[in-house]
């Protein structure tokens, strides 16, 4: 996404990207970025909270006018309601490790023969 | 202030996916877009005056019928604004699955909130279509491929300003 937002920019089209995945976005580097600090999912606000993404949307509108220079990062004063997604999402540890690598395993055996055939 | 952490707050979604993917034995791991020069494009108009598009990274729904859903491919897309898609496609995507929904598209793709703003004079007025891009592994076929077409369609539609929304 940050690409094609480079794209536009570099052909004279504002841009600003919404999105949960600062490192990524800002890694790329984008003209501009309203970051909520959510799970992945849900850029724009918590499913059926109007309010919130409507407080959003207009964040990114007032960015797209207000910023004057690339990399410009806002982020919404928003929160999740628990912080347990943070550590559960894509865990790696000792209770899950050997269960990780059989499913890669496996996966890789699944590839070889959609290849084969 | 408060609290104290030993860690920064915000996932890094870079370090968690190499983790992840390096523990099911790919050792190879992706390489992430890094640029050192950010190109820039002030608005031109003021915003009251400009028409305003959408991006997603979401597909349009899987076919219902078994026989076409199995031949369902993630494309390139630009489809009307009204009415409003009541779903879109996210299974194959990366994000949350276990936190999160997306049963509600304004929550990833605010088709209806842009659309208010566009009714209360705020902005000029939205796009009549949004615009769908394929999060691809291949980078040259996003900068070569999918930049070019969502920058003609955009034109089309005589946008001044794109959000783009990374699910």
């Amino acid at each position: 996404m940050s690409l094609v937002a480079r794209h536009l920019e570099e052909n004279g089209l504002a841009t600003v990207i919404m999105g949960c995945a600062r490192d990524i976005v800002e890694e790329c580097g984008v003209a501009r970025f309203v970051f909520t600090d959510f799970p992945l999912g849900n850029p724009c606000g918590k499913p059926w909270d109007a309010g919130m993404q409507y407080a959003i949307v207009g964040i990114a509108l007032d960015l797209l006018e207000r910023a004057w220079m690339p990399r410009t990062t806002i982020q919404t004063p928003y929160q999740w309601h628990n912080d347990e997604w943070r550590a559960a999402f894509m865990k790696v540890d000792a209770t899950n490790r050997e269960a990780l690598a059989r499913e890669g395993e496996k996966r890789r055996e699944f590839q070889a023969k959609v290849k084969k055939s | 202030m408060d609290q104290i952490r030993p860690y920064r707050s915000f996932v890094s979604y870079i370090d968690r996916s190499r983790d992840y993917y390096a523990a099911q034995g790919y050792d190879k791991p992706y390489a992430w877009p890094h640029y050192d020069h950010v190109p820039f494009t002030p608005l031109r108009k003021p915003l009251s005056e400009c028409r305003v598009g959408l991006v997603t990274t979401t597909g349009l729904p899987k076919p219902v019928d078994p026989m076409e859903a199995i031949m369902y491919r993630r494309e390139i897309y630009a489809r009307p604004a009204i009415p409003p898609p009541a779903s879109l496609y996210t299974d194959d995507l990366f994000w949350d699955k276990k936190a999160t929904h997306t049963k509600d598209v304004d929550s990833f793709l605010p088709v209806n909130r842009l659309a208010e703003y566009a009714q209360k004079g705020y902005i000029g007025s939205a796009s009549p279509r949004f615009y769908g891009v394929p999060t691809d592994y291949s980078q040259p076929r996003t900068i070569e491929l999918y930049g070019p077409q969502i920058l003609k369609w955009c034109r089309e539609d005589g946008l001044d300003a794109v959000i783009l929304l990374a699910l």
